[in-house]
């Protein structure tokens, strides 16, 4: 069974889990995610793929803390186990020389588009990161996207990050002073992604989200993720993750990510009350 | 479907033949004459009662006697040219382990089971022995009712396992060749064993965390359980065979990548993992589910007991699945077993033309299953909260035979209804995963999306590459998978040795 290297919080209510795997590591492509299940009892769970080392054969991913899943998953350490880490699953993110291209992350998306900020720039492109966080301490990997990143914008409710503004706002402006901009990519919460599909939407800008909804599989067999893309039913995990996000039928994709939202809180509770370690 | 008169390869022909001959047989054919052994009737598979066994996901049959299988075994005429055998895709030799029943050699009888299948607990429990060795069985033609061949098989292999004395065929010495499977469902799995037991050293990479493919997530607990699979899996690592879950190949590694790695022939088995939908409107509201998700978080996720594991499944008061084959009678009697008070079958033929089993028809008429049967679904209605509420249904004539020689479903205008349900299961049929074809360049791809195949040989246009099972047919049968993938064994046998 797959090996955990290293689990740790990063920022509040944010974790980092690297893995020993080997073969997965070697076929990590930017966009790609992985299927994970915490232990025998758990349920399998998407987790975007945040970097990977061949050599030391290693994949990492980030997680919010918000279910029974991921916090099963935040109580592991180093040296423990997990019965199912499979992966590298969905189409890889297209990386090619587009220009300029601002990549608006939030929440896990920060981790999740790591690897395409990273293979963006070696393609030659303008990289502009636009990081929505609550506040200063709740961002991480700052340096990471220093490396990379021709500006860094942060929007945000703290004045130690000089923002007080949601995405949208800051990603406005920044369409605007970096004129033209060939493509956005948003990853992070599907309501940040939405946002920033409402305002690259009315200026015609390319912009592709990293979808999230509910699977089970991960490898096309179940149909448990589908959404709507330009009016075709599609399936995340074999179709995407990757959609364009004017074509994403935005209402069906929030109804379907609460599907289970009563079961949720159910196992949740029952968790936290005879299982938390 | 089994053909009238199919003729038996002359090869397996002089095999029972030789078997036929032998004193032994020829002393319990002269023991008990014909005329006696058709005054016997077929002992009835005894079940639980479908009062207690709709509440639960314990196994509805609980197999023959010992007394019982020795008397059905006595309705066998032991034909000297036997057709059940030309109605097995796996040709079992049928008369053999019958014979070897009827002497009281019941470890025999399910050795003899094994050199032709290594999954015959699955079989004796799956198979649509009614439409194969059944069908052609002399006993239904001279009396109507065939020796129930498929109990027997049950009960040999369910005897053997449980007297914990599983034979390990002597293996030849190894071949030193590497074989590549690709999935482990029922494909797969017969792949494996065969070629384990001819030296070669086979891996199987499976995509889920559990080895048995549909056996594991698509069939429920309460028709195949999960320790009768464990059983026949843990047969085939004794044989020597890998297996290898969590593993998507395409993904975690392509064909090309593994020939790298010295696998030198591959049988690709990675089924019809891609639900069919019916494209109409409502379909992706919350509560519709294919029958591939709704029995997966059943089976392999266990979500019957949520919330002590954690995958949910919605809970129905009103449960429609649409479809008539054995998915949608696992998938309707699953909601009956997870507390639906109507669970209904939805089906736009009449009850001639379901294509599920007569076995699974009756223990779903008995459990309380409703059929609302020349109907089908238009639409799905929803509530504020993108919610399933109900359906509107059309009742649906039978017009002229299709290609498939049923009668055509013809709507009939100004039939509609709606039906109020809360959870729907689709269960019309799965197409080829896509995976593998995306993955592997130069793979010849049919028109529905399957791998082209040589029919005699299952070689793909790949050399060395071979399939089998629903990633050639679409949704099939677990036996029909077993019969390819005798075929792809015995031909990717005769490749490694070329």
């Amino acid at each position: 069974m797959p090996i955990i290297l290293d689990q740790r919080r990063l920022v509040p209510n944010l974790h980092l889990l690297e893995i020993h795997a080997p073969e997965v590591a070697r076929k990590c492509r930017p966009g790609q995610f992985v299927i994970i299940m915490p232990d025998e009892r758990g349920e399998r769970i998407p987790l975007s793929i945040a970097d990977w080392d061949a050599e030391r054969g290693s994949v990492t991913a980030v997680f919010l803390v918000v279910g029974t899943s991921t916090r099963k998953l935040a109580a592991l350490k180093a040296g423990d186990e997990v019965p199912v880490f499979v992966g590298p699953l969905g189409r890889p993110s297209e990386i090619a020389a587009f220009g300029t291209v601002i990549l608006a992350a939030g929440c896990f998306g920060i981790g999740a588009l790591w690897p395409t900020a990273r293979a963006l720039k070696a393609a030659g492109n303008r990289v502009i990161a636009v990081i929505d966080a609550k506040a200063d301490y709740a961002v991480y990997w700052k340096d990471r996207y220093r490396s990379v990143c021709d500006r860094i914008i942060y929007s945000s409710r703290d004045h130690a990050l000089a923002s007080k503004e949601f995405i949208p706002g800051p990603l406005e402006e920044v369409l605007k002073t970096e004129a033209p901009v060939a493509r956005v990519i948003s990853v992070g919460c599907t309501y940040l992604m939405y946002a920033c599909a409402q305002a690259t939407k009315p200026l015609g800008i390319k912009t592709i989200v990293s979808l999230n909804p509910i699977m089970v599989d991960g490898t096309g067999m179940c149909g448990a993720c589908r959404c709507t893309a330009a009016g075709k039913t599609k399936f995340a995990c074999v179709d995407g993750p990757d959609f364009d996000a004017h074509e994403v039928d935005w209402e069906e994709l929030f109804m379907r990510r609460k599907s289970y939202f009563d079961d949720e809180i159910r196992s949740l509770c029952r968790y936290e009350e005879i299982e938390l370690p | 479907m089994a053909e009238e008169k199919k003729e038996l390869a002359p090869e397996l022909k002089e095999k029972l033949r030789a078997e036929f001959e032998k004193d032994w047989r020829k002393d319990l054919r002269k023991a008990v004459p014909p005329k006696d052994r058709m005054k016997q009737v077929r002992q009835k598979m005894p079940e639980r009662p479908a009062d207690e066994r709709n509440k639960d996901f314990k196994e509805v049959n609980l197999g023959l006697t010992q007394e019982m299988a020795l008397a059905e075994a006595r309705r066998c005429l032991d034909c000297a040219n036997p057709q059940c055998v030309a109605g097995c895709p796996v040709s079992i030799d049928i008369p053999s382990f019958i014979k070897l029943i009827e002497r009281g050699e019941f470890l025999a009888a399910a050795w003899k089971l094994k050199e032709t299948n290594s999954l015959p607990a699955i079989c004796g429990r799956v198979c649509p022995q009614e439409s194969q060795c059944e069908e052609l069985c002399a006993m239904k033609k001279a009396s109507g009712v065939p020796v129930a061949i498929g109990n027997l098989e049950r009960f040999a292999s369910d005897f053997e396992r449980l007297s914990g004395s599983v034979n390990i065929p002597p293996l030849p010495s190894p071949t030193g060749k590497k074989v590549a499977v690709i999935g482990a469902g029922p494909a797969g799995l017969t792949v494996a064993g065969d070629l384990a037991k001819l030296g070669h050293k086979v891996t199987v990479f499976e995509a889920l965390h559990e080895s048995g493919g549909v056996l594991i997530y698509g069939i429920p607990e309460f028709r195949l359980p999960k320790a009768i699979l464990k059983a026949e899996v843990d047969y085939l690592r004794r044989l020597g065979v890998e297996i290898r879950t969590s593993f998507v190949v395409g993904m975690t590694a392509t064909i090309d990548d593994l020939k790298n790695e010295g696998y030198e022939a591959f049988f690709i088995g990675s089924g019809a993992g891609l639900p069919n939908f019916m494209k109409i409107p409502g379909e992706n509201l919350v509560g519709v589910y294919s029958a591939n998700e709704y029995l997966t978080r059943v089976n392999l996720m266990r979500a019957y007991d949520f919330p002590a594991y954690d995958t949910p499944v919605f809970q129905a008061r009103t449960a429609a699945v649409i479809g008539g084959g054995n998915v949608a009678m696992d998938s309707v009697r699953t909601a009956k077993r997870l507390g639906a008070e109507r669970a209904v079958i939805v089906y736009r033929r009449s009850r001639t033309e379901m294509p599920a089993r007569t076995e699974e028809i009756h223990h779903a008429e008995e459990e309380g299953i409703e059929f609302q049967l020349l109907t089908t679904p238009i639409r799905y209605i929803g509530d504020a909260q993108g919610r399933l509420r109900a359906m509107e249904c059309q009742k649906m004539g039978l017009g002229e035979p299709d290609a498939s020689g049923r009668r055509r479903p013809v709507p009939i205008e100004g039939s509609e209804y709606t039906l109020d349900v809360d959870l729907v299961v689709c269960a019309i049929g799965q197409s080829p995963n896509p995976l593998i074809p995306q993955t592997t360049p130069g793979l010849k791809m049919g028109k529905w999306g399957n791998v082209e195949v040589d029919w005699t040989t299952m070689a793909t246009s790949l050399p060395g590459v071979y399939a089998g099972g629903d990633i050639i047919r679409g949704g099939a049968t677990v036996i029909l998978a077993m019969g390819d993938a005798r075929t792809a064994a015995a031909e990717i046998d005769r490749y490694l040795r070329r």
